[in-house]
């Protein structure tokens, strides 16, 4: 048999695909990958070094760089739990409120709800800040209305408090992304499934637990993830309302600040590219670890179902 | 649906949790706003009362008017947002099209690598990034930023768009072949309409993070021209902790176009997550 006529060779297909390729390669996965190759080398004499793994050696051996990173790395984890533990439940519980049917004014819940989300960090820590404030008493005022003032504390102030009350800061701003996701993953649960538990008897809280949250798993899944990634790269709420250094003592700095902080210097510090490399690194390695465990431990074993 | 589902109390107890919620959601956001309207001594007085004719006071705005540069960090975001949304949008958009129409040889391997970008943050590159800014001299431009952003956008662009192109009827696109048509003209003439819809939510979710992000502002353009309103209400609420009726109005300010927009927008938006585009 004669060989097919070659197809001649399609030009368009590298007209669309490059600039997205171009643009992509050069601004992200090779400066990505130039980070972590920076953090193989040391500025020594004004020439790049190549000095291995060293510069992780600083940061785990050397108590001037291990005692802030395992710091940070502590807050960031706790920062997650918060957001995992209050985030997500507020989002499913205000979901299958909006999803039961024919409530009224679901669109107007649903818009005023998102509102935060769409709001800057900047906007929602300073906000935040005022309102905590113990200058300006709206927090005081309020706990007073329902006779709690004698529990008001300057909450960002005080190091026990002031990681948590940012958690749910943030939680309060992203609450929104959980509720939606998952609202469009109980609209999308066909009627017949619904109709055919309320034959056997299954309905109201039963009916959630049983029926719909098995279903929308896999959003919580994705959610999660999402979470996580978000998380370990938060750096924005932190900065604006407690600055760069993370205050009160650190007490709520997270890889986000001492990643800048480490690579861009404040204040006495002096900013060490390449130690923001190594703990550039580090964040990526561990966002890394937890897609690769969404993606192979809990992915494969959600079941989806298809209707 | 059957009654049993939606009874009195259940019904009420809904909309009570709901409106609970509601009120936690947007009580900062009007607190902050109503007070940007009173006189210092109205916003320490009653900071819970909305302004009344004695309290009403535009000092704050004044204020912000006057010192703060804001109009030219306003068009800055500006510049920068909708530049990066249009490379954004043309780029991925080209490029999902030549992923979901044609097979050719590491077709899904082109995928995935576009895939990356959507779980590993372009944040964690930072550190190359300002390098490669500072060697093309880049550092201090409007530019450097539109190439960040268009790069982190892209991604999820991509993503999303071939996911509506697959649905782009293919009788069309082969009749559109019969008549002769290049298969640049089906893609701008023929596929882009159509997927206009699917266009404007990822619009949506590409602008919001551009517009509020605080890092590469202040890494990469940190100057006094390049300042984008996020940045430059950063420094301003800095500069200005002890004058609060200037904080508030330039917190209103910086809260007022985004929410307008939202306003206008919003229905799109959440058609477009709850289409299960992104799923």
């Amino acid at each position: 048999m004669a060989a097919a006529p070659k197809r001649p060779f399609r030009w368009h297909i590298g007209v669309f695909l490059a600039p997205a390729v171009l643009v992509y390669t050069a601004i992200m996965i090779l400066p990505l990958a130039g980070t972590l190759q920076l953090s193989l080398f040391r500025n020594i004499d004004q020439s790049q070094v190549f000095v291995g793994l060293a510069n992780f050696r600083t940061l785990f051996g050397d108590p001037n760089w291990s005692v802030g990173f395992w710091n940070a790395l502590r807050n960031n984890v706790w920062f997650f739990i918060i957001h995992m533990l209050v985030q997500n439940p507020i989002g499913v519980l205000l979901a299958a409120l909006l999803s039961s049917p024919r409530l009224r004014f679901s669109a107007f819940y649903r818009t005023a709800i998102f509102v935060p989300t769409i709001l800057s960090f900047v906007i929602v820590g300073f906000a935040w800040k005022l309102i905590l404030s113990p200058l300006w008493g709206v927090a005081p005022n309020l706990m007073d209305l329902v006779g709690l003032k004698s529990l008001f504390t300057p909450w960002l102030g005080k190091e026990q408090y002031a990681l948590t009350t940012l958690s749910l800061i943030s939680v309060w701003q992203f609450v929104g992304i959980p509720m939606m996701l998952i609202y469009a993953a109980l609209l999308s649960i066909p009627d017949e499934v619904i109709e055919a538990a309320e034959c056997d008897g299954i309905t109201g809280m039963s009916q959630f637990w049983k029926i719909k949250l098995p279903l929308i798993l896999p959003s919580i899944g994705i959610i999660s993830i999402l979470t996580f990634v978000g998380n370990f790269n938060a750096f924005d709420l932190i900065y604006t309302a407690q600055g760069a250094l993370a205050g009160p003592n650190y007490s709520t700095d997270i890889l986000g600040t001492f990643l800048y902080r480490a690579f861009f210097g404040f204040q006495l510090q002096i900013g060490d590219p390449n130690m923001g490399a190594a703990i550039a690194t580090m964040m990526f390695l561990i966002i890394l670890g937890g897609v690769c465990v969404y993606l192979f431990l809990v992915q494969t074993r959600l079941r989806r179902y298809q209707f | 649906m059957s009654t049993a589902t939606s009874s009195l109390p259940r019904t009420i107890g809904a909309h009570a949790v709901l409106l609970t919620y509601t009120v936690i959601a947007l009580f900062p956001v009007i607190i902050v706003i109503m007070n940007s309207f009173k006189s210092r001594a109205g916003i320490f007085g009653a900071p819970l009362a909305p302004p009344t004719p004695k309290t009403f006071d535009l000092i704050g705005y004044t204020t912000v008017i006057g010192q703060g540069d804001f109009i030219h960090y306003f068009q800055n975001s500006l510049v920068v947002t909708v530049a990066s949304l249009f490379f954004v949008l043309l780029f991925g958009a080209m490029a999902a099209f030549a992923l979901s129409e044609y097979r050719f040889r590491g077709n899904s391997l082109m995928g995935l690598y576009l895939a990356l970008g959507i779980m590993i943050p372009i944040r964690l590159a930072t550190v190359a990034i300002l390098q490669l800014m500072v060697t093309s001299g880049l550092v201090n431009t409007l530019t450097a930023l539109i190439l960040v952003y268009t790069a982190q956008g892209l991604p999820l662009a991509v993503f999303i768009l071939s996911e509506f192109m697959k649905q782009v009827s293919d009788d069309l696109k082969n009749a559109g072949r019969i008549d002769g048509l290049s298969e640049y003209t089906i893609f701008f003439r023929l596929v882009l309409p159509l997927v206009r819809p699917s266009m404007a939510t990822v619009a949506v979710f590409t602008m919001i993070p551009i517009w509020n992000d605080l890092w590469f502002p202040l890494i990469l353009a940190p100057s006094e021209e390049t300042k984008t309103v996020t940045l430059g209400a950063q420094l301003f609420l800095g500069q200005f902790v002890t004058n609060w009726n200037a904080i508030l109005a330039a917190l209103s300010l910086a809260i007022m176009p985004v929410l307008i927009l939202y306003v206008i927008f919003s229905r799109q938006l959440i058609r477009g997550i709850t289409s299960g585009a992104v799923k």
